[in-house]
């Protein structure tokens, strides 16, 4: 946490020991997350890294403004999309490539929240999905997605023309970064006094109104900023896998990320990491076996939302702030 | 014959086709809006609830025999029976809370009933015949009219106007009403209110099951029949307003016939039409068309 905070001292205030030790446990998941490719294959460790940062995309706006987007894919597979193509086809680096799906995404983004945020609650949830599913028709017709198919064999070239990606721990070093940078950003966006706003905004919208704000612009500058970060995820996904694919603008993808964010704690930082951890290594397990992973996904979404609704990081928090 | 260039038998063909479909969006959206004007949720479940009477059909003739007539007996009854079980072990917990939860525990249900069926049936479409005395059409002079397409054009305006009738002018329906409005005085009046949720939810999930057994012999009985069209439901739904019963059913039937035409123009937009107007009925009327309220 920034030292300038303008908080009044309250009960909520972090003790200096708390604050120690989130520092401890901070420097304890860096090391492991620079130790990790050592121990585990690397590329599964790169697809928890993509979820992660898509599912941290979704909670700022999903656990931050309180609006449930059920068409996050589109952000995420619209990325993968644009970035597959442009280093495929037009030969780009890997890092502008990344960025022209990072654009195109917030483009994306743009156009659909200016649609969804004139309704609220359970209609934006359902016009998002919608709107993805129009999205999603679009890109199976458009001429460079290749329908069924999607782009495959996509380079992943080399970073800044020196340093060769097309080894699996290079790239995860390069994923790492990226999902750091991610990752900043989101804690710089919710720390910040623009955040605090955007919270106002999730605990009752008609007073952030009332004090003044002008609480459609908030809306849709986190949903375009939440739109980037999925297609951020989805760009540096589509380079790992070197596949883009209709699977990733699919509203089956949206609901894997909106379950990895529950699972973990929504409004919680480091929650949709967690739950995409989870969720990843589950599917990772359960490929090998008989089980049918859309059942187990199913059920641990029944279960998130009946008992669970806190998350793993909130319950965590919970047990940790209790005297 | 033509009109605007497109022969006239084509153009009715395609308008048939569109009020047939629109006939399955009027069923499932109804549902969607007698669930919503109780339990204030969204059925994410609808579209697994209708494929799951495709395959009740699809089963009960099968492995017992069942003919196509006894399975709209039976079939909308099973799936009232699940979806009471469904509402009173799990959905009735999340009462009081942000309705946002109802929509993602109806999505788990959605998940695990389809990845269910999936595990046990494959993606693989099942076959499933119409009734021989539906086979076969008529000759109009202007168009063949297949019988078995009006039937469930006629079935489905008799349910859809049946429901309207129940709830906005019987006894029944007054008692729902006055639930729905008022949940904690009903109660001090002595309705049952719980019962009422279940049952509405019930009711709504054996519409859904009503309109899966009619889809059966013209679509696939897959596992995934569901999913896709619940999503254009849904936007059915955005564009006619959750308010209204009457206005579930009228959005249901035009947007069936607007997206049959779409077909004959320019059938590149067929899949992507509703989208598009609900996007523009959005941006225009934010509470949909016969919404009151946004």
């Amino acid at each position: 946490m920034s030292n300038t905070t303008t908080h009044i001292p309250g009960p909520t205030q972090s003790l200096p020991s708390a604050r120690a030790l989130k520092l401890v446990a901070f420097a304890v998941l860096a090391v492991a997350l620079l130790i990790a490719p050592a121990v585990l294959y690397p590329v599964f460790l790169m697809k928890i890294l993509c979820f992660a940062l898509f599912a941290s995309a979704l909670n700022l706006l999903l656990g931050y403004t309180g609006l449930l987007s059920f068409g996050h894919a589109t952000f995420f597979g619209g990325g993968a999309y644009f970035t597959a193509y442009c280093v495929k086809a037009l030969e780009v680096g890997p890092l502008t490539g990344i960025l022209i799906g990072v654009a195109g995404a917030a483009v994306l983004g743009l156009a659909i929240g200016v649609i969804a945020i004139r309704r609220q609650g359970i209609y934006f949830a359902m016009t998002t999905l919608a709107l993805s599913q129009l999205a999603y028709f679009c890109f199976l017709r458009a001429p460079f997605t290749n329908a069924e198919d999607g782009i495959q064999n996509v380079p992943r070239g080399t970073l800044f023309g020196v340093i060769d990606l097309t080894d699996h721990v290079t790239m995860y070093f390069f994923v790492l970064t990226v999902f750091a940078i991610g990752m900043f950003a989101i804690w710089r966006i919710v720390t910040s006094p623009f955040g605090e706003v955007v919270k106002a905004i999730r605990e009752n919208e008609q007073r952030a109104i009332s004090l003044g704000y002008n609480v459609n612009r908030y809306k849709l500058s986190v949903f375009t900023v939440s739109a980037a970060l999925a297609g951020l995820a989805g760009s540096t996904k589509a380079l790992v896998f070197q596949i883009a694919t209709l699977t990733d603008v699919s509203w089956q993808m949206s609901g894997e990320a909106i379950l990895m964010a529950l699972l973990g704690g929504l409004g919680t930082l480091t929650g949709p990491s967690v739950g995409a951890t989870v969720i990843v290594t589950m599917q990772n397990y359960l490929a090998a076996t008989s089980v049918p992973v859309n059942v187990v996904i199913g059920v641990v979404f029944v279960i998130s939302v009946l008992l669970f609704r806190k998350g793993i990081v909130g319950v965590f928090q919970r047990f940790s702030k209790a005297p | 014959m033509e009109i605007f260039g497109i022969s006239v038998p084509a153009l009715a063909g395609q308008l048939l086709i569109g009020l047939f479909n629109g006939a399955f969006y009027a069923l499932l959206s109804l549902g969607l809006a007698v669930i919503f004007g109780m339990l204030r949720i969204i059925n994410f479940a609808h579209g697994a609830f209708y494929m799951l009477g495709a395959f009740s059909a699809y089963m009960l003739s099968a492995y017992l025999g069942a003919s196509f007539w006894l399975s709209l007996l039976i079939v909308p009854l099973v799936l009232a029976a699940l979806a009471a079980v469904l509402e009173r072990s799990m959905l009735q917990r999340l009462a009081g809370l942000d309705p946002l939860y109802g929509l993602l525990l109806t999505f788990g249900f959605a998940l695990i009933l389809e990845g269910g069926m999936q595990y046990v049936f494959g993606v693989a479409g099942q076959p499933y015949s119409p009734p021989a005395s539906l086979s076969g059409a008529s000759n109009l002079g202007f168009m063949f009219m297949p019988h078995y397409r009006a039937f469930v054009i006629v079935v489905s305006l008799f349910v859809c106007f049946g429901t309207w009738l129940l709830i906005e002018r019987t006894k029944i329906g007054s008692i729902l009403r006055a639930a729905t409005e008022n949940p904690s005085l009903s109660e001090v009046f002595g309705l049952n209110v719980p019962v009422l949720i279940t049952a509405t939810y019930a009711f709504g999930a054996a519409l859904a099951g009503i309109a899966g057994i009619m889809a059966a012999p013209v679509f696939q009985v897959s596992p995934h029949m569901g999913s896709n069209l619940i999503i254009v439901v849904f936007a059915v739904v955005v564009i006619g307003g959750m308010g209204s019963i009457m206005g579930a059913i009228i959005s249901g039937f035009a947007l069936g016939l607007v997206e049959g035409l779409t077909k004959v123009f320019y059938s590149e937009a067929s899949n992507v039409v509703v989208f598009v107007i609900m996007a523009i009925v959005l941006y225009f009327r934010p509470a949909g068309l016969f919404g009151k309220d946004a």
